[in-house]
């Protein structure tokens, strides 16, 4: 589907969810729209789907202003976080319903489309069963079959696997990248978690607060953050954010540290302040080439599965550093830890982005900018 | 959580109509013509006189419906104070599961079932010193009752008879409250230690808070109206003991054939009685509103 | 503070048979005293059972609990003198913040003077001392958890505190904050906490040794590092790590050649960490993401795979890489070189780090 959102807007009594925006999500590929809670990816959805009517601007689909049609005339399919099924229907007719409905294929065929959907998402053995039989996984897997088995050209799913535990979030965020990889359907899907837009891959969409910050695809938004705003967003674990000030011999921060990153007088003037970003893993725990050395206090290691995050207070504020690997650190303890400028990003005092670390990869990157 | 307006559909005003026309027909045209009957005075079906607020004014000077008023009053009053917690003390009674819980419901209920001039049949037979249960057995110990003839025993009598009658709701109302409480809340509180009442004042209470509104606001707006079983036990009597504002009403329009007096004051009536609702229904939304928790996902 | 130990079983039918049929399999446990423990598995796995019956609010249809070295098997929770903080917040809407967090004070009536005292020290410790006049109901969930949390720190003669998931509610943001607020109260108090998840960052983080569970069974009670390096069954290997452990069918034919899967490599007891000289026959061969590397096809020791996929994930990149049927994840650093999809590469799989399995079961 070719969906284009021209300057749209929601407010509900005074408050406004989304501040107007416009967004062309890719035809037929995978868009993430990542934000806190709260951030308008909800209203958003319910806009491009028809369940709300926007408070102003206009939504296009294929060419055709469908602005006022309601959700029941547009081919649109959502999968919610709450596992939502038909409770009295057996998991068979729950997939089923959405073909039954338009009434337009043989029984046979019917069969054949919701067996075959069952067997792609591992719940052709529970056919016969009801919902509530199922384990939430499961469950969510019949609301996602039934969502699938449509074939609708537009697909939402609105934090999906959230209420799911980990492992099986894990499990079924591949099970799903497969899955969209045929690549017949325009994809929304809405997360909180940076690190499920990075492992999507496809495009991402950053909001906060109501406001669209940057559209492009997932590396770049994540690589090269238009501005400070979509750099916070876009990091789990915390941005560290540092003040610092533009001088000759680069970027001064407190405690009369420097990093080594010179900046073209045309691009910023000589005493301007700006604030650099560094995301986690910047820091080391051992010395690195170019790296700077900093006197680290422990206050929390939190040890993730396959890397730990240890949040320190050094001399230039409280940061995060996230090192591979299991490393059980006392608190209190005392030990250096190394910053590689080379990773650091800097954001002049409008917060738009200056500089960028070097892009490892050897692909170009498409800009389309929201 | 985001409640844009949703497309309009014109199409389900068409479907409302015959509705809107049926209760035009059986509610408001004749309510218009009591508000007709009300600023008129009607001395023979050809002669009627424009009269404006006269029979208003006389309805709010008219010292028996001042007395009916407090009489209604006192009534309400002590429906409710009685009323709603002996209902809840019923609930916390009223096992919570399994067989017993549905048998119990079903057992509780029962007195809600009987039609409302029955209920006044059963108590007038009941209190009767000859054929009655109740009428004999205070006889017997020498008890001297006779709700026909002694206004406070007239009262007793209709304020017992409504508790039976209509505790039972407020009992299933406070129950359903108290299902809606996860168990978390009374593990928590065995494990702070909190006595029973504690867990009632605590947790119990202000999480029914919801479900007595609405018991106080049904309980308060039928006690207000309550017409029936009086009527079928004391007739409105001894005297005029217990007539009631309905009661009251109905003697005036239909009795003594006062239209005029009768039309302006069932107009005032009605009027109490919605401002009652509105208030109630206000606080009860404030209530929710803060209660609610902040939506998810917008 | 106390010492726990569990040596019980339980189960909902009256004569359990098989392992099915127990919601938690024989067990026999010790939880030390001023210890910090994570019950760890996926949903149905028995933790949360578990954490009932150190409460007291199930009773093990098999078995004691031992409190100190006392059996309070039959003891209600109030009784065994414990504290709980569940999935969502519970806390007394009628009440303002000191109010609910004296309240259990209050019930056992400890002078006046002193709760004040004791609700000052816990309020300070939790960041809730501005709030302690605001009425509790209008909060935010995570402040609203901390006042269950406190209500549980203010008894000072409390045996254990259990946590029930209490991060579910709390807003991803927070989370961490209040991670940090846990562990900076075992830090300084020194309590037996006991803390059921199925998120292996909280249980990791939070607890000095794990117990990770799967199907009713504690598969492995260790420190997060034995958990990481030395998976003893594979399903541990398998729930810690993101992503988990790779797993080979692989057979061994004496204790030096391996047999995978079509092609041959060698193992030498000096690279196992324990030590142990392999059993012949069918294994499983398991080893983690980050401790592959790899070589040009054909390298020694190699194992020749196809590369499917990379992903970049900002920190690093993951590399999808097939065998067969077999599908293998392995980590690169964001400097390190990049091999390109559809090429076939070597793959280091026998190394210091890789585990053997017999049965599920680790064997060297």
């Amino acid at each position: 589907m070719g969906l284009e959102l021209k300057q749209i807007s929601t407010k509900v009594g005074g408050h406004t969810h989304l501040y107007p925006l416009s967004l062309s999500p890719r035809t037929n590929e995978l868009t993430v729209l990542l934000g806190a809670t709260l951030a308008g990816k909800t209203s958003l959805m319910r806009v491009m789907a028809g369940l709300d009517s926007p408070s102003s601007g206009t939504v296009w689909v294929d060419g055709v202003d469908v602005t006022g049609q309601s959700v029941r005339h547009r081919n649109v399919a959502m999968v919610y976080q709450q596992f939502i099924n038909y409770p009295s229907m057996t998991v068979y007719d729950n997939i089923a319903s959405p073909l039954r409905l338009k009434g337009e294929l043989s029984e046979n065929d019917l069969d054949k489309r919701v067996r075959n959907i069952a067997e792609r998402l591992h719940i052709d053995t529970y056919l016969s069963r009801l919902p509530a039989e199922l384990s939430g996984g499961q469950q969510q897997r019949v609301a996602l079959a039934r969502a699938l088995v449509k074939n609708a050209p537009l697909t939402l799913l609105d934090e999906p696997l959230v209420n799911l535990d980990y492992k099986l979030r894990e499990e079924l965020r591949d099970e799903l990248t497969q899955l969209f990889e045929a690549g017949e359907s325009t994809i929304i899907y809405a997360t909180t978690e940076p690190s499920e837009a990075l492992i999507l891959g496809g495009y991402t969409a950053v909001l906060a607060q109501g406001k669209l910050l940057q559209y492009g695809p997932t590396r770049e938004v994540f690589h090269r953050p238009i501005n400070l705003a979509v750099a916070k967003a876009f990091s789990d674990p915390p941005l560290n954010v540092i003040d610092g000030q533009n001088t000759a011999e680069g970027i001064l921060l407190a405690a009369g540290i420097t990093l080594d990153i010179k900046l073209p007088a045309a691009q910023l003037t000589k005493d301007a302040l700006v604030t650099v970003g560094l995301r986690a893993n910047a820091f080391t725990l051992q010395k690195t080439p170019g790296s700077l050395k900093l006197n680290a206090e422990v206050a929390l290691t939190e040890i993730s599965g396959s890397d730990t995050f240890v949040h320190v207070s050094t001399p230039l504020g409280s940061m995060v550093a996230q090192v591979p690997g299991v490393h059980v650190i006392e608190l209190g303890a005392r030990l250096p830890i190394y910053l590689q400028p080379s990773l650091a990003y800097v954001f002049d005092q409008n917060q738009i982005l200056m500089h960028a670390p070097h892009d490892f990869s050897t692909q170009s990157f498409e800009a389309v900018w929201g | 959580m985001s409640t844009a307006a949703k497309p309009i559909n014109h199409r389900a005003w068409w479907l409302v109509l015959p509705v809107v026309l049926c209760v035009a027909f059986s509610s408001i045209l004749p309510l218009m013509t009591v508000v007709n009957y009300a600023v008129q005075d009607i001395i023979s079906p050809d002669r009627r006189v424009f009269v404006g607020t006269e029979w208003f004014t006389e309805a709010l000077r008219d010292t028996d419906l001042h007395e009916a008023l407090w009489r209604q009053i006192k009534f309400s009053f002590w429906v409710l104070a009685i009323e709603i917690p002996l209902g809840i003390g019923l609930s916390l009674c009223m096992p919570s599961k399994g067989w017993k819980s549905s048998a119990t419901l079903v057992i509780v209920a029962l007195s809600l079932l009987i039609p409302w001039n029955v209920v006044g049949t059963i108590w007038q037979i009941f209190g009767r010193s000859d054929i009655g249960l109740l009428g004999a057995s205070l006889a017997y110990l020498g008890i001297d009752y006779s709700y026909a003839g002694n206004a406070n025993d007239a009262w007793l009598t209709v304020l017992v008879m409504d508790i039976w009658h209509w505790t039972p709701l407020v009992a299933l109302l406070a129950f359903a409250g108290l299902q809606s409480i996860p168990d978390a809340y009374y593990q928590a509180a065995q494990i702070d230690g909190a006595s029973r009442w504690a867990v009632f004042r605590y947790i119990e209470l202000p999480k029914m808070r919801g479900v007595l509104v609405i018991a106080v606001l049904l309980r308060l707006m039928d006690s207000f109206m309550i017409y029936t079983e009086p009527f079928v036990l004391t007739g409105g009597g001894p005297g005029n003991s217990t007539t009631f504002l309905s009661q009251y009403l109905t003697q005036k329009a239909v009795g003594q054939f006062d239209l005029g007096p009768a039309a302006a004051f069932s107009l005032i009536y009605f009027l109490i009685i919605l401002l009652l609702c509105f208030v109630l229904y206000n606080w009860m939304q404030s209530s929710r509103t803060t209660h609610e928790e902040p939506a998810h996902g917008a | 503070m106390a010492k726990i130990e569990l040596k019980l079983a339980h189960s909902y039918k009256p004569n359990p048979q098989v392992d099915a049929d127990y919601a938690l399999q024989p067990l026999d446990m010790t939880f030390d005293d001023g210890g910090a423990y994570a019950l760890l598995g996926p949903s149905g796995c028995g933790k949360s059972t578990m954490l009932n019956v150190i409460s007291g609010l199930v009773e093990p249809s098999e078995g004691h609990v031992l409190f100190d070295g006392q059996d309070v098997t039959g003891l209600t929770p109030q009784a065994r003198n414990i504290a709980q903080v569940f999935q969502f917040p519970v806390i007394y809407d009628t009440m303002t913040v000191g109010q609910n967090l004296a309240f259990p004070l209050r019930n056992r009536g400890v002078e006046k003077s002193l709760i004040t005292e004791r609700v000052n020290v816990i309020s300070e410790m939790l960041g809730l001392s501005s709030q302690l006049d605001q009425r509790a109901e209008g909060l935010s969930a995570d402040a609203k958890q901390k006042i269950s949390l406190g209500r549980g720190l203010v008894r000072d003669d409390v045996s254990a505190i259990l946590f029930d998931e209490p991060l579910t509610v709390i807003d991803p943001h927070l989370k961490w904050q209040l991670r940090r607020k846990l562990k900076e109260i075992h830090h300084e108090l020194k309590l037996t906490l006991i803390y059921v998840t199925h998120d292996q960052i909280e249980a990791l983080t939070f607890a000095d040794r794990v117990v990770v569970m799967s199907h009713g069974k504690a598969v492995q009670v260790g420190t997060p590092q034995e958990l990481f390096e030395l998976p003893a069954h594979t399903f541990v290997g398998h729930f810690i790590g993101s992503p988990g452990m790779n797993f080979l069918p692989i057979v061994v034919h004496d204790s030096t050649r391996i047999d995978v899967l079509g092609q041959t490599l060698q193992w030498h007891d000096t690279q196992s960490k324990t030590h142990a000289t392999l059993p012949a026959g069918e294994l499983t061969l398991g080893i983690r993401p980050e401790y592959l590397s790899i070589t040009k096809q054909g390298a020694s020791n190699t194992l020749s795979v196809q590369i499917k996929k990379i992903q970049d994930l900002g920190t690093y990149f993951l590399v999808g890489a097939t065998i067969g049927s077999h599908h293998l994840k392995l980590r690169l650093a964001v400097d390190e070189v990049l091999p390109e999809v559809g090429q076939t590469v070597g793959l280091n799989v026998i190394n210091s780090r890789t585990c053997f399995y017999k049965n599920e079961v680790l064997v060297a």
